[in-house]
């Protein structure tokens, strides 16, 4: 542990690629792990995991069937040549990722389960093959993502540009759902690790236990696949897939108050050895604020700076391809102990919250409320709103004001809603002033749906799936737009075009409303109610209609035989 | 969702666990499970399930595939997977692809009555429903042998009404009784199929047998719940073709200038400000607008008569 070489040694990331000797010359597949640990000011500690395959065929172009896949899983290949699809973005997520305390994710994603395809031009049906798109992958990744239709998939016109090469950018391309409802379980998790080429036998997938995982606060995962540059004069494209997990410990349930973390605690189990099948495999941890605020061992010479986010952090890396990083022990676990309490974290410069206002089952009004933190930039943001049929959205009551003055959308693209065949589509591009709070305000009312409509337990309420805003935010340091250059994963995710600006998605919180539900065991009551009032009312009526009635020589009850009894002996004259 | 009901979760996948352990892969089981009992909020442990209060052993595991889950699991589906008469885009792992050399075992558990299983809380399976299921899965041929294990209070009263052959059917009630979650259980956490004592369960299993055609006795249970793959094995050396080609170096020649490729702007501004309103597509005219249009032209031609037209064209 040298202090000098501390200070002075940066490097970016060495090239190990003569070292794994898997490949042969005709393979091209490529395989890099990596793991970013990173520690957050309020005692919870954040891991994010990428692991990227890349795939260099390019078969919509030559018209060849591929039937060979190396890394490259066979089920996802086969999805993407039969449906045409040119991008795929799917996440599952369980939880709320809270930007205030956390700051922003590497890889945004909004709670339940949300999917948007980008399909070829060559395609002539697109609502058929999104259909079929997603039943086939309700199969693969056991969700019930077969509950997407024409009732909650949107085209947004601006948001969602493809992430991947490519100029055309038709949004009669483009489909977008969410499922606020989905829950993400192990079940999730069990088929996105056997899409990887090491499964979960080697490598940083040894990390992934599910009792270890869904025992947190934000449980991301989620599967990206588009083109990319092959390499770097960018004349070809390679395919690329990305399958990322963001998990977010928390300091009192998971780490049982103690602010201290280590790879054992968040996951169980250590690291052993990398993916033999992986040209770099990697973990990051952010000590950039590493002196005041915790300690890191083992720690490490190397060190690497990215710039990510708009910021520069910098990283501890731990190669897991060298033998050296296991040390004597053959394993490898970090340890993050907290010195103090934390200083302040810096204010993220973007950050979206969406309730909902109003009393009552008849109307309401949805409020999202958009922060500008940045002291004297103003930006534009995209904001992107689908609602479904049943809130019925009067958009002529849409106010937009920031700091409490009229501040006019310079682009609104409104789609209504059809009852039961589309739900509402609202995009605005909105310039924030610098420091403000910018709010959005719509009302709308509650539709009464069919009684075949209403889900099992409809008491719960129905969700409203994130609003989406979409941000160029003004950067602290220059970022790097040279894409093709070797970077870690977790930096190169976004294409940047230029220095100044870092591009960001943020998702509000899903919204939970109460539709006006009936009552549900109102048919067995009426007819409980009906058949006791005719059996008893019309039943005794009718009987006393048609009986006839007949004189009966009646009977002593027994007290008056008994009083008769005493009035024989008292000689008194008899009841009768 | 309530929470009461995860007894029944834990039972299914008790069974779900033995079936594997015995052989059955994934993808010839089809797994429904009405609620989310491993990852609710209110699951002090996340991501696992027990089947007994001293948490010895957690049967949701590391690797299970879940097929219906949620809303999902209606009658509605669990007949068509029975029927095969599942829309075409289902994907293979939601769907009972058995012929009729297939031996199928059936596990259902929940709350029940008389004649009927009910889903969701919010609709029921009777079991003539059922029964007829059963025919229709006879007709198409789609089972050899049907093992159809019940475990719901009066869970006999669910296979009186079989009509078809080679079922053979346990149940853990008879009519008229209760089934709680301790003969559950018991009855479950089998797998040894030892005769469960009136003593430890409350309620007296129910079998039937005069459908099957085969004399039970001699039926071995691993006939349904486990299965064995084919494995042939062989000393010789096999050699294996060439390796793949590799594809040919696309690096840029010479004489043809390919343009290098670019990434999509995320958020351009100005395109989006001056984007042009969507030229929707046009479509005939509706219905309504068709027929007011008609009663308008009917309308004009009754009142001035086709004679006049001449004077106004």
């Amino acid at each position: 542990f040298r202090l000098s070489s501390l200070i002075g040694h940066i490097s970016t990331c060495p090239s190990l690629i003569g070292q794994c000797c898997q490949r042969h010359p005709g393979s091209v597949d490529e395989f890099q792990e990596e793991l970013v640990i990173r520690p957050l000011h309020s005692g919870d500690i954040y891991a994010s995991f990428q692991f990227r395959t890349l795939w260099d065929t390019d078969f919509l172009q030559e018209g060849q069937k591929v039937s060979h896949y190396r890394l490259f899983p066979k089920s996802l290949g086969q999805v993407l040549s039969k449906f045409s699809v040119r991008e795929l973005h799917i996440s599952f997520t369980q939880g709320f990722w809270r930007t205030m305390q956390w700051g922003q994710p590497f890889i945004p994603s909004p709670p339940g389960a949300e999917l948007w395809v980008w399909f070829h031009d060559t395609v002539s049906d697109v609502d058929g093959n999104w259909k079929e798109l997603t039943n086939v992958l309700s199969g693969i990744f056991c969700a019930s993502l077969n509950f997407i239709d024409l009732t909650n998939t949107v085209q947004p016109s601006a948001s969602f540009k493809p992430l991947g090469l490519g100029n055309a950018t038709d949004h009669r391309f483009l489909r977008y759902a969410t499922l606020p409802r989905e829950i993400v379980c192990t079940e999730n998790l069990t088929p996105w690790k056997k899409l990887l080429p090491c499964g979960s036998k080697a490598g940083l997938a040894v990390l992934l236990k599910s009792e270890k995982l869904f025992h947190s606060s934000f449980h991301s995962q989620a599967v990206h696949i588009r083109p990319v540059c092959q390499d770097e004069q960018c004349t070809s494209k390679a395919w690329e897939l990305r399958q990322t997990l963001n998990v977010v410990f928390d300091l009192y349930t998971a780490g049982q108050g103690k602010k201290e973390w280590s790879l054992f605690k968040m996951f169980s189990r250590t690291l052993t050895e990398a993916c033999p099948l992986a040209t770099s495999s990697k973990v990051y941890v952010d000590i950039t604020d590493n002196p005041e605020l915790f300690e890191l061992s083992p720690a490490t010479p190397l060190l690497s700076q990215a710039v990510v986010l708009g910021d520069r952090r910098t990283y501890s890396v731990f190669d897991l391809t060298r033998a050296e990083t296991f040390g004597q022990l053959r394993s490898l676990n970090l340890l993050l102990r907290w010195k103090g309490d934390g200083g302040e974290m810096l204010r993220p410069l973007l950050h979206a919250e969406r309730y909902v206002a109003g009393f009552g089952l008849q109307t309401g009004e949805i409020h999202t409320v958009i922060y500008n933190n940045h002291p004297y930039r103003a930006f534009p943001v995209l904001l992107m709103d689908s609602v479904p049929w049943y809130l019925q959205l009067y958009i002529h009551t849409l106010t937009v004001t920031s700091k409490s003055r009229d501040n006019k959308p310079s682009y609104i693209h409104y789609q209504p809603a059809k009852d039961r065949h589309r739900p509402h589509l609202l995009e605005m591009l909105i310039q924030l002033p610098p420091h403000s709070m910018t709010e959005v305000t719509v009302q709308f009312e509650r539709a009464l749906l069919k009684w075949t409509e209403y889900t099992p337990d409809p008491n719960h309420g129905f969700y409203v799936g994130s609003s989406v805003v979409s941000a160029l935010v003004p950067s602290m340091v220059a970022m790097n737009t040279n894409f093709t250059q070797d970077q870690p994963l977790f930096s190169s995710f976004v294409p940047v075009k230029e220095e100044s600006s870092y591009f960001v998605r943020v998702y509000t919180e899903p919204l939970l409303v109460n539709l006006p539900t009936p009552d549900f065991s109102m048919p067995y009551n009426v007819i409980c109610l009906t058949c006791t009032v005719v059996a008893v009312g019309y039943g005794s009526f009718y009987n006393l209609l048609t009986r006839t009635f007949q004189v009966d020589e009646p009977s002593l009850p027994l007290a008056k035989r008994l009083a008769n009894l005493i009035r024989r002996i008292r000689g008194v004259p008899l009841l009768t | 969702i309530f929470w009461f009901n995860y007894r029944h979760v834990a039972n299914t996948l008790s069974v779900y666990r033995s079936v594997k352990r015995l052989g059955i892969p994934d993808s010839h089981i089809v797994l429904m499970l009405a609620d989310d009992m491993a990852c609710n909020y209110r699951n002090p442990k996340p991501a696992t399930v027990f089947s007994h209060k001293n948490m010895e052993l957690n049967v949701y595991g590391d690797d299970v595939e879940v097929d219906y889950r949620g809303y999902e699991v209606t009658v509605e589906n669990f007949l068509r997977v029975l029927t095969g008469r599942l829309p075409p885009s289902t994907p293979r792992s939601k769907r009972l692809l058995s012929d009729d050399r297939s031996n199928i075992l059936i596990y259902l558990t929940g709350h029940g009555g008389n004649g009927f299983l009910k889903f969701q809380d919010s609709e029921e399976i009777s079991n003539m429903e059922l029964a007829d299921a059963f025919e229709q899965m006879w007709q198409k041929r789609r089972y050899n042998e049907l093992l159809f294990i019940i475990d719901t209070c009066q869970g006999a009263s669910m296979y009186e009404r079989f009509y078809s052959p080679n079922l053979m059917a346990l149940a853990s009630s008879q009519v008229g009784e209760d089934s709680l979650s301790v003969s559950h259980t018991f009855f479950t956490c089998l797998f040894q199929f030892k005769v469960c004592p009136q003593s430890q369960c409350v309620s007296t299993p129910g079998h039937r047998t005069d459908l099957f055609q085969r004399d039970p006795g001699s039926v071995l249970i691993t006939d349904f719940f486990g299965s064995v793959r084919k494995v042939e094995i062989t000393k010789d050396t096999i050699n294996l073709t060439s390796p793949v080609e590799p594809p040919i170096k696309r690096s840029g020649s010479g004489d043809i200038q390919i343009e290098s490729l670019t990434y999509v702007d995320q958020l351009p501004v100005a395109e989006i400000i001056h984007q042009k309103p969507k030229q929707k597509d046009w479509h005939p005219p509706d219905g309504f607008i068709l027929g007011l249009w008609t009663l308008i032209l009917l309308v004009f031609f009754q009142t001035y008569g086709i004679k006049h037209l001449k004077h106004i064209f």
